[in-house]
């Protein structure tokens, strides 16, 4: 026995409250943070991570108040990402009682902001999320995308991984574009292609829709950590179902 | 009413320890301090710690608490976490070689940037980031105190590319398997210390801040 892979549920939040869009569009409300968060702790959720999907500074400060309001209830690593651009935002939500922020449009910008971020609070607490495509078949390649999915950077994703651990990322936040909200499971060859090329954790997102998807990413994918959100939000399943099929599917989770 | 502080030294995220602290405190006030008279009067004490041991150690000698670990490790309970642990030892690798506060004999060692699970030869990631069992030490004494009412083999959640290895076998209080055993957490004394991050482990981990809020040392 050693270390668990380990199952995320992830909440969008907008103006204080879950929502789910599937690809961006038809965002349903989920409910509280707060009480969302407290039920997945409860159910066994190894971290849980927060994305703040608001544009407006007075929703950031909700965003504040939630991540304070579950970091004195909540026991386990918090993560947060969504408008982390400057020094004094990761501050911000550190303070409030996040354990790591996830950077993801700033990183694209401006990839020295990764490198003064990790240098002033260590690696361990910088995850760079990466939104990428598929943009070609044979050879397969990828690519990077900013604004939820819109933009394209021109920046091949396996070599974008690369230089982020080596400006110091402590973990990568894989998400595929292409399955993001279509329940039809993990792109395994892009999450295997960015596990195998960096030597930091990588965590599995976008594309769950039953709980063997969530095996396939550890297995096939090879992803350190799972990512999911609807499946959980709207009672599908529990996070306790999903440990005992991963269980059952001869991976080590924390039960 | 007894108080427990957190030694602020500006480096990482002290509120989450300070959080945990106070949702197990009974009778107990939680005080997070950059000041070491304030620091000295508490009960019990607290060296977090996360990032890089450099800059960590700069900080612990310019705020003067390495001379106060020293003095309050004879007479109070201290609980080192992660880097708060390494801290406590002589030496670190990291960062091309760093002194420590040396209360306890033995250095910091990296996992490396080729480490392998021994059974499949898999390629292990570095950071070691997760939820992994931490097997409790069988000591001279008998069951340390701070793992009461915690069930041998609990998963705990760490996150650290280097690890302690005491002088002496007799320090460790526990071990965790990750390509390697190593060091999971230490004790000597009026001193305990973790690699892994109790504040971040759920109900395990509030156990132990708990045991240590009860525990008078050796």
């Amino acid at each position: 026995m050693g270390l668990a892979k380990r199952i995320i549920p992830c909440l969008d939040v907008d103006n204080g409250r879950v929502v789910k869009g599937v690809q961006f569009v038809d965002i349903r409300d989920a409910g509280d943070p707060v009480e969302i968060a407290r039920r997945y702790d409860k159910e066994g959720a190894d971290e849980i991570t927060f994305l703040d999907i608001t544009a407006s500074s007075d929703d950031r400060e909700t965003m504040v108040h939630v991540v304070e309001e579950v970091a004195s209830q909540v026991f386990i690593p918090l993560t947060v990402g969504g408008g982390i651009r400057k020094v004094e935002d990761i501050r911000t939500m550190l303070n409030a009682g996040a354990d790591k922020v996830a950077i993801n449009t700033a990183a694209v910008f401006n990839p020295e902001f990764v490198k003064e971020a990790a240098e002033k609070f260590g690696s361990q607490c910088i995850v760079v999320a990466i939104d990428a495509k598929q943009v070609s078949e044979d050879p397969a390649k990828w690519e990077i995308f900013t604004h939820g999915g819109r933009k394209p950077t021109g920046i091949d994703a396996i070599e974008w991984a690369k230089k982020m651990v080596d400006y110091g990322a402590g973990e990568i936040l894989l998400t595929s574009m292409d399955r993001d909200g279509t329940k039809i499971g993990f792109d395994l060859a892009l999450t295997r292609a960015i596990s195998e090329a960096v030597n930091v954790p990588v965590i599995a997102s976008g594309g769950v829709g039953n709980l063997d998807h969530l095996s396939e990413g550890v297995k096939e994918g090879k992803a350190d950590a799972v990512l999911a959100a609807s499946i959980f939000h709207f009672g599908e399943y529990t996070i306790e179902q999903a440990k005992r099929q991963m269980a059952l599917a001869g991976i080590e989770v924390r039960l | 009413m007894n108080t427990v502080a957190v030694i602020d030294y500006g480096m990482g995220n002290l509120h989450s320890v300070a959080k945990a602290l106070e949702a197990v405190a009974e009778n107990t006030k939680v005080i997070v301090s950059s000041d070491p008279d304030e620091v000295r009067k508490a009960d019990r004490i607290v060296l977090p710690g996360v990032g890089a041991i450099r800059d960590c150690m700069s900080e612990i000698r310019r705020l003067g608490f390495d001379e106060l670990v020293r003095e309050v490790a004879v007479n109070k309970p201290l609980l080192g976490v992660c880097v708060g642990m390494q801290a406590l030892l002589e030496s670190s690798v990291e960062n091309g070689g760093t002194e420590c506060i040396g209360i306890l004999p033995g250095k910091v060692e990296y996992f490396g940037d080729d480490l392998r699970d021994p059974k499949t030869g898999d390629r292990l990631k570095v950071p070691h980031m997760g939820w992994n069992q931490v097997h409790q030490a069988p000591m001279e004494t008998g069951p340390h105190p701070m793992w009461q009412g915690i069930v041998d083999d609990s998963r705990f959640y760490f996150v650290h590319s280097y690890y302690v290895e005491p002088a002496t076998p007799e320090l460790i209080a526990a071990s965790c398997d990750y390509g390697i055993s190593f060091t999971a957490a230490v004790t000597q004394g009026n001193v305990f210390a973790t690699q892994f991050h109790p504040e971040k482990s759920q109900h395990v981990g509030l156990a132990l801040y708990a045991n240590f809020l009860k525990w008078d040392g050796a």
